[in-house]
């Protein structure tokens, strides 16, 4: 792969993003790839939102992913798929988890959250895919596992699926939790 | 094989691969978790989280004099409160090789303002080091006790946000031992007296002039010619948005020591490329200076001082192309500022803060700055740490010199409170203040995560540690009117309050109640109650008039009745108390 690969991934803290992200640049760097990835996470506990970019490729230079660069957003609240939604190529791909976090503003009724963001972002987002990956990790047992069911998707879209990601997610993953989450990789996976 | 791993892991092995046997610091972010790395390494390296920056600072001079490799780490704001001993640490000059890292937060992704430290190198005489990605990180850290011993002189490591928390790749070495050098008492070298201090300022005038020829030789300013069209000189991560955005359309002339500079370097780099940019990050530091040098370059001009750099900011400013991207509606997107977390032990307080009228809060850094936001609003003031009681204290000394009928509230962290509460709270009562002091004890070092400090009876390397009793340090310092309460108890918190504002006298309030976030410990155990239980709305009783959101807490919400997420509360009750219509009952106990 001669040209970097720009892959963003966006939602809120808690979600599990930095976990995603940390599966992802293993399994990368496992495969021969170059890699770099950036996180801000200040205030990841605080309610904020979080990122994570993952840069891949040859030779990688930069750390972070410019606006109108990214191949990919991934986003694990719909909110923050449209907020990050500038960073994405006018080609690039949308995966989205149909979930809802409210924030501060939207809580305090001051302000509504936009009931009708997902469609707001069909209208500009041609190539986007909507998951339901809280509601298919319940069924799986655990609602925490909707990172992982996100992350299958990403793969396939990316078609990066091709890595033995089984493995990586054994070395960062409670062993306890690993046959959920390999159940949640292949679920994901299966939606794109 | 290559390890992915953040600047700030790569610096805690670079401390170790280089033979440091001691690190200091104050937690801030960008740079928390070069000390938190560092405690994987206890057996060969003492490591220590001091009560603030210049402590640390001190520490690891101390560490240095004695002849081993020390650093201390921090992040910008930490360097000037640190900054004392190092201008005079640069003139003593070293034993054991001195490292300092500074962590700038340019865009200001969690601090107060995004000053530029390079400065400090210039100011302080020092010579300042600057990785563009985790593998510099670590060889550099390692250089740059190697400069350190080599010139006698304290360094400077200087990174940023995107250095600090990006992952790359890393090839680690072993550790090399080197042991600690020989002490020897030396008065005239260490103990700066005016009249050793003028001798010292000559010698490390000639220190500078050694490292200048340094650092025109050093493989740390390294040349990559391509295309010659454009030259390009930069610096830290700057570098690797610059090969982004120009790849091989241009020659980089990358500095990895900017002070200080490689001028001759610079100067035949400049001679041979048509035009030169300089690309970095905030203020013009490297541009001045090249300017000075009568180097014709563009830098400031095109490039903003103001927040991060990335590649589209160069595209757009160099290149004067815009990207492509969706049409979208900003507007669309309601924004999600940080909260004080669902059941966070200062809401209840800051609730009955927001309640007082004629009064001024004096705030300070931490999570309870967070009281500054809606619906809150419950502080007037956040400038440093220790501000909101020496501040605090310089207000109500105005407004009572004036006739002005208004009383101050400072209000403080445990932690903050050990950094630089305690001399602002002696100035209190020495001079006969009668501001009121809040310390917010939530038993750990809360905004940064997680770290332990004085009050939690813990220390960095996990071991136990004796608790310094708040309580008793307030009164050491001759506060007689003293309140520990429990903050989740509105009714005790309104109370201290009142009481507080009453006196005339210096007064202060301990709010003791660990951080919801918080790993509890076997003494949190003893001393709280932490039964896990939760709030939950009676719909029949629910009018749905929203004074329950009023605390602003995030597992509030409101639809046809006020419904609680039973998976975000903690049953902390402060909702269940303000609750008119006593709509909301605790569950789950």
């Amino acid at each position: 792969m001669k040209k970097t690969k720009n892959v963003l991934l966006v939602g809120v803290g808690g979600q599990g993003i930095i976990l995603a992200s940390k599966i992802l640049s293993q399994g990368l760097i496992n495969a021969g790839y170059d890699v770099k990835m950036s996180e801000v996470h200040g205030m990841a506990q605080r309610g904020g939102s979080v990122t994570t970019q993952v840069r891949f490729g040859e030779d990688v230079h930069s750390p972070i992913i410019g606006i109108g660069q990214a191949d990919i957003i991934v986003a694990f609240e719909k909110m923050e798929a449209y907020r990050w939604l500038k960073y994405l190529k006018p080609d690039g791909i949308a995966v989205v988890n149909d979930y809802a976090i409210p924030s501060a503003p939207t809580l305090s009724g001051n302000v509504p959250y936009p009931e009708s963001i997902l469609d707001d972002i069909a209208a500009v987002v041609k190539n986007l895919t909507v998951v339901k990956a809280a509601d298919l990790a319940v069924e799986l047992g655990n609602i925490k596992a909707q990172n992982i069911v996100l992350l299958g998707a990403l793969l396939k879209a990316m078609a990066i699926d091709d890595i033995n990601w089984e493995d990586v997610l054994v070395e960062n993953i409670k062993e306890k939790f690993v046959p959920l989450n390999k159940k949640a990789l292949a679920e994901g996976m299966k939606h794109v | 094989m290559k390890q992915l791993m953040t600047g700030n892991e790569a610096i805690a092995r670079g401390c170790y691969e280089a033979g440091v046997t001691l690190t200091a610091a104050y937690p801030g972010t960008p740079s928390t978790e070069i000390l938190e790395n560092m405690a994987q390494y206890k057996d060969d390296i003492y490591s220590e989280w001091s009560p603030n920056e210049k402590v640390a600072m001190e520490v690891a001079i101390g560490g240095s004099i004695a002849g081993a490799r020390s650093l201390a780490a921090m992040k910008h704001v930490g360097v000037n409160v640190a900054a004392d001993p190092i201008f005079t640490y640069a003139y003593t000059g070293v034993n054991g090789g001195f490292v300092f890292v500074s962590a700038d937060d340019p865009g200001l992704h969690s601090s107060q303002n995004e000053q530029d430290n390079r400065y400090y190198g210039k100011a302080a005489k020092l010579p300042v080091i600057e990785p563009s990605n985790s593998q510099e990180a670590k060889d550099f850290t390692k250089e740059a006790f190697e400069i350190s011993e080599k010139f006698d002189v304290p360094v400077m490591l200087r990174v940023t946000t995107r250095i600090c928390h990006s992952k790359t790749p890393v090839e680690t070495a072993e550790r090399k031992e080197v042991g600690i050098k020989p002490y020897e008492k030396n008065i005239s070298k260490f103990v700066a007296t005016p009249a050793n201090g003028r001798i010292m300022h000559v010698l490390l005038e000639k220190k500078l002039k050694e490292l200048e020829k340094f650092s025109n030789e050093t493989h740390l300013n390294r040349i990559e010619w391509n295309d010659k069209k454009i030259g390009i000189v930069t610096a830290g991560v700057a570098y690797q948005y610059a090969k982004e955005v120009f790849g091989e359309k241009a020659s980089y002339l990358k500095i990895g020591l900017s002070y200080p500079m490689p001028m001759d370097k610079i100067k035949s780099f400049a001679k041979e490329v048509d035009t030169l940019y300089v690309i970095e990050e905030l203020e013009p530091f490297m541009e001045e200076q090249m300017k000075a040098h009568g180097i014709e370059c563009i830098g400031k001009e095109k490039i903003s001082n103001i927040g991060e750099l990335s590649p589209h900011v160069l595209e757009e400013a160099l290149l004067g192309t815009t990207p492509e991207v969706l049409e979208l509606d900003e507007n669309k997107a309601v924004g999600r500022p940080p909260t004080m977390c669902a059941g966070c032990p200062h809401r209840g307080f800051f609730y009955e803060l927001s309640r007082k009228k004629n009064i001024m809060v004096t705030g300070d850094i931490g999570c309870y700055t967070l009281g500054s936001a809606e619906p809150l609003n419950a502080m007037d003031t956040c400038i440093c740490m220790g501000a909101s009681i020496s501040a605090g204290h310089g207000a109500q000394m105005a407004f009572n010199k004036n006739g002005v009928d208004k009383k101050v509230v400072g209000v403080i962290g445990d932690s903050t409170f050990f950094h630089s509460g305690i001399t602002g709270l002696l100035d209190i009562v020495y001079n006969k203040g009668n501001a009121v002091t809040v310390i917010l004890d939530n038993r750990i070092t809360g905004m940064t995560g997680h770290q332990q400090n004085p009050g939690t009876g813990y220390t960095l390397m996990g071991e136990k540690a004796p608790i310094i009793d708040i309580e008793k340090m307030v009164r050491a310092c001759g506060v007689e009117d003293v309140q520990t309460i429990n903050p989740l108890t509105l009714k005790e918190s309104k109370d201290a309050i009142d009481k507080a504002l009453a006196t005339d006298e210096p007064s202060v309030i301990i709010t003791k109640w660990p951080c919801v976030l918080k790993e509890f410990t076997q003494e949190d155990y003893e001393e709280f109650d932490l039964t896990k239980s939760i709030c939950q709305v009676d719909e029949e009783k629910c009018t749905t008039c929203k004074v329950c959101g009023k605390v602003g807490c995030p597992a509030i919400s409101f639809g046809e009745k006020a419904q609680i997420d039973p998976t975000m509360c903690v049953g902390c009750e402060v909702c269940l108390q303000v609750c008119p219509f006593k709509a909301i009952e605790k569950v789950g106990e």
